[in-house]
């Protein structure tokens, strides 16, 4: 396999940038994550992952959908959309390459969302092999395998050399064209090294999370659990599991009066707020327990009724380390578990 | 880049017309003149007022009608307060058409058809009545029941004496809920005159209306002997793209913006009651 | 602790005095704590913790705890009982339906902070006089338990319960607290430095609501952030200077009445000290119109909702201004 001393690989990524954007995951303080906009001599984190998924890349926080001009009676709509550059994101683990797969199913699925594709399109992702996965990991649970991630391309690390492996055309065009910075490898040490994370993976405190009880052909079952009144009860109606998730894909259309015209955004919304469903007239789910449920639903139930029983969740994890209340999908798979 | 169903064309309001104290029925064209694109009975175009918002509604006018649009929207919110307030020759963005349809053209065919309305419940349905009067031969027997709080309240009522009563090929019975000076017809509620009525159970009915007439009425129609499968209604909930992605409109698998609105109730009864 | 705690909860629920009880309870993870309410002496044996990770402050929960049948035990740590007593003095909770029992405060861990040191897989943490035992995926760690307490442990401000019906433990006192030396290294930077400070601290707003939400001055039935009519209930940075405002407009609206529990940078996903807003104001208020601390008691007449002929002239906030 092609591979890289690790020592030189801030001469990969000063090479790759050189070509095209490249976002890296960088240690922020305090341990936490966060990809950057890679400039010379940045160092690429070493932690697991990020606190931000790398949803952001396709499907931005915020995000300019249209603008308008407003003149008297008459209203012009200006198209803004512009060809994106091409880019490259680095080090993107398993988990979050997976999720790419789940957004694609509701953001290409007819009618094509042309902001989400655009990125897509033009977006290099390179996934790194996972080492050392954390007591919050369960992406086994989902089929993933940490030691050999998805997305165009990925990377695996023996500890002194990142080796790299195609994964479809246009991992190879990347890997291509920086071949001459690669050389051949031996991977008798990485394949020793994938083997322990196979083993550490089955080790885990969450190694044994079923699905079994989940999917489309439950949905009453679940939906009329008396248990989603326990699990909701402290749930503070925040969005934090909703945007640290790198599935959840609920958005909201927002405009906004520059004084100068109307710029209409989209931006992240979540099924927890309280007005997510609220009409003139009402709202469908008036209170925490139904705005709790429906996140929950939605991803072990609904969205694999729609999409041949792939679920909306990919074991990353955040959810597990970021809930204010530390409720969570695994305390709801394991509440709802038909024994 | 291709078209986004996001970025919405332009229309312009070519004619207001107040039909009671809070419901106005816009007529909208292209800029160029003409319809801004076609749609099916039922389905529904997103509106927008740039800088105050965007909304679902149903299109009221008949597909059959080659000339313009038509939106009857009752006050209630913010952008329905805006759009009140518009005159004729105003801009306004349109997007669509959104959502399924009612199977005018499959499942309803030549059928004997039931509409059963309630207060602004008729602009959906308005649709479907038009195109099953422009297209007569196709259906069996047609009888709307329309109810409203009073007179004033009924929608398109010019259109209801002067068109669909004067129609000798269709019934039409209209009811209010509590009598009124100058009103000689029925009084009562919706989903009890359809009891007083009682209609065939060989027809396939159609109701629209706020959401306790929908209840009352579908168990007025089991206890005369229909059947879920026989009834199709079509629901409104909160939406922003209309396109089955940033949602809000989801009810159990189903999105009402793409799988809707029009559903049969055997269909709904297989979903969460989040509606 | 914990024991005597259980044991005073199961008491207090035979007796009739209550007939329900707001604690946490434990899930996955030795550090994973969810706020809990607790029907039965059962439930209460399998599932009540109290211990070096139970940092969250159920006041806030008993607005809605406090309206319902009966009267409901809690046991509250003393920054908590700040937070318990304003609710109170805003008669947002129904003291009458609440017995509190005043139990000792931190310092809590924070497990970030164990994190933060590079260890992962955490199977369990014992404290071991003061030194961290870590059993983790990849063997043992080891760490000073003072490196890991919560930031909001470490600038404490009173060991007194200001509220309760009574104590399991001593009560302690009102601490000389460092808690406003950060502030007042904000307050020395030049206008251009604490600008630059607050951008990129508040850039990594994901507007998730946690701060809001968590905070037991929050308590408005329907927020401005959430009312389409008002204007200001974009969710997202439509500009790049929306989610500054938000979390200054919060900072004002909890100004006088932030107890300083600092629930809100407890919770923040993204880490952002948020109780710094919170705090300068705190800082502000004390200098301006003499020592005052919210929640302290629940007849005193707040600073900011009083007038009086001593209070300095609106011009003090020009002068201020001045760098």
């Amino acid at each position: 396999m092609l591979k890289i001393s690790a020592d030189k690989l801030n001469d990969l990524f000063d090479a790759i940038s050189a070509k095209q954007t490249l976002y890296i995951p960088v240690d922020r303080e305090a341990g936490s994550a966060e990809y950057k906009k890679y400039e010379s001599g940045m160092e690429m984190s070493r932690g697991l992952n990020t606190v931000r998924s790398a949803k952001d890349f396709f499907f931005p926080q915020t995000e300019n959908l249209a603008d308008f001009k407003m003149n008297g009676k008459n209203i012009e709509v200006i198209d803004i959309r512009e060809e994106s550059e091409d880019f490259v994101i680095f080090g993107v683990r398993a988990c979050d390459a997976r999720s790419f797969t789940i957004l694609d199913k509701v953001f290409l699925a007819e009618p094509v969302d042309s902001y989400y594709k655009n990125r897509r399109d033009h977006g290099t992702v390179v996934t790194m092999a996972c080492t050392r996965p954390a007591e919050t990991c369960f992406c086994t649970t989902f089929g993933i395998d940490p030691t050999a991630p998805e997305g165009d391309a990925a990377v695996f690390s023996d500890g002194e050399n990142y080796f790299f492996k195609a994964n479809n055309e246009k991992g190879q065009a990347f890997i291509d064209s920086i071949s001459d910075m690669l050389q051949d490898g031996d991977t008798e040490k990485l394949e020793k090294i994938q083997e322990n994370t196979r083993e550490i993976m089955k080790k885990l405190p969450l190694a044994n999370l079923s699905t079994d009880s989940f999917g489309g052909e439950r949905l009453m079952e679940h939906f009329s659990s008396e248990k989603w009144a326990e699990l909701s009860e402290s749930c503070l109606g925040c969005g934090t599991c909703t945007f640290v998730c790198p599935t959840c894909q609920c958005y909201d259309i927002r405009d906004f009066d520059t004084g100068n015209g109307i710029k209409r955004f989209r931006c992240w919304d979540s099924c927890m707020y309280s007005d997510f469903t609220k009409m003139a007239h009402g709202n469908s789910r008036n209170s925490q327990l139904e705005r709790f449920r429906q996140r929950f639903m939605h991803k072990l139930v609904y969205f694999p009724a729609n999409n041949n029983g792939e679920f909306g969740c990919v074991g990353c994890g955040r959810c597990l380390s970021k809930c204010p209340i530390s409720m969570n999908i695994v305390k709801v798979m394991k509440a709802l578990e038909v024994k | 880049m291709n078209n986004d169903t996001l970025i919405p064309l332009v229309g312009v309001i070519t004619d207001i017309r107040q039909d009671t104290p809070d419901v106005k029925t816009f007529r909208v064209n292209a800029l160029e003149g003409g319809k801004v694109f076609e749609h099916m009975p039922g389905q529904c175009a997103m509106l927008s007022i740039p800088g105050v918002g965007e909304g679902m509604f149903s299109i009221t006018s008949s597909p059959t009608n080659k000339e313009f649009m038509e939106f009857s929207i009752k006050k209630c919110g913010c952008l329905t307060t805006w759009l009140h307030a518009m005159d004729v020759g105003q801009q306004i963005t349109i997007r669509g058409p959104y959502g399924n349809h009612f199977p005018v053209e499959t499942e309803l065919k030549g059928k004997d058809l039931l509409f059963i309305a309630g207060g602004i419940g008729l602009a959906p349905l308005r649709s479907v009545i038009n195109y099953v009067r422009d297209n007569r031969a196709n259906y069996g027997d047609v009888q709307i029941v329309y109810g409203s709080r009073s007179k004033d309240d009924l929608v398109d009522y010019k259109e209801i004496i002067d068109e669909w009563m004067a129609d000798p090929n269709i019934q039409v019975n209209l009811t209010i809920d509590n009598p009124q000076e100058g009103w000689d017809g029925h009084v009562g509620f919706v989903p009890n005159y359809v009891k007083e009525l009682n209609p065939s159970t060989n027809k396939t009915v159609l109701v629209c209306g706020p959401p306790i007439m929908i209840k009352f009425t579908l168990a007025g129609l089991k206890e005369l002997g229909f059947t879920e499968t026989q009834v199709y209604t079509t629901m409104e909930l909160r939406m922003k793209c209309a396109v089955g992605k940033c949602g809000r409109c989801n009810i159990g698998n189903k999105y009402v913006c793409k799988d809707g609105p029009v559903f049969r109730f055997d269909q709904l009864d297989e979903l969460p009651d989040e509606y | 602790m914990q024991e005597t705690i259980i044991k005073r909860a199961k008491e207090l629920l035979a007796d009739g005095t209550v007939n329900r009880v707001i604690g946490w309870k434990r899930g996955e993870f030795v550090y994973d704590i969810t706020p809990a309410v607790f029907e039965t002496a059962e439930e209460i044996d399998a599932e009540f913790v109290f211990d070096d990770f139970t940092q969250a402050n159920v006041s806030k929960y008993l607005i809605k705890e406090s309206r319902k049948e009966g009267k409901i035990l809690a046991f509250l740590k003393p920054c908590d009982t700040y937070s318990f007593n304003q609710l109170v003095k805003e008669h947002r909770i129904n003291r009458e339906n609440v017995y509190v029992i005043g139990i000792p405060g931190g310092p809590k861990l924070d497990i970030e902070k164990i994190k933060a040191k590079g260890i992962t897989g955490i199977l369990d943490v014992k404290n071991e006089n003061y030194t961290l035992k870590i059993k983790t995926l990849y063997g043992e760690e080891t760490m000073p338990f003072y490196e890991a307490i919560s930031g909001k442990c470490a600038d404490c401000k009173s060991k007194k319960h200001v509220v309760y019906d009574e104590l399991i433990g001593e009560d302690g006192d009102v601490l000389e607290s460092n808690r406003f030396d950060m502030v007042e290294k904000l307050e020395n930077m030049t206008a251009q430095e604490r600008y630059d400070f607050w951008r990129g601290e508040l850039s990594k707003c994901i507007r998730c609501n946690a701060c809001r939400n968590v905070c037991p001055a929050c308590t408005c039935e329907n927020c401005v952030f959430d009312n389409p009519s008002s204007g200001v209930s974009n969710k997202a940075a439509a500009d790049s200077f929306e989610e500054n405002m938000f979390h200054i407009i919060r900072a004002f609206h909890v100004a006088g009445r932030c107890t300083d529990c600092g629930e809100c940078s407890r919770v923040c996903p993204q880490n952002i000290p948020l109780h710094l807003l919170n705090r300068k104001f705190i800082k502000d208020i004390n200098s301006l119109y003499g020592e005052y601390q919210a929640g302290a008691d629940t007849t005193s007449k707040a600073p900011l909702n009083d007038y009086n002929t001593d209070d300095c002239e609106p011009s003090i906030v020009h002068e201020r201004g001045v760098e």
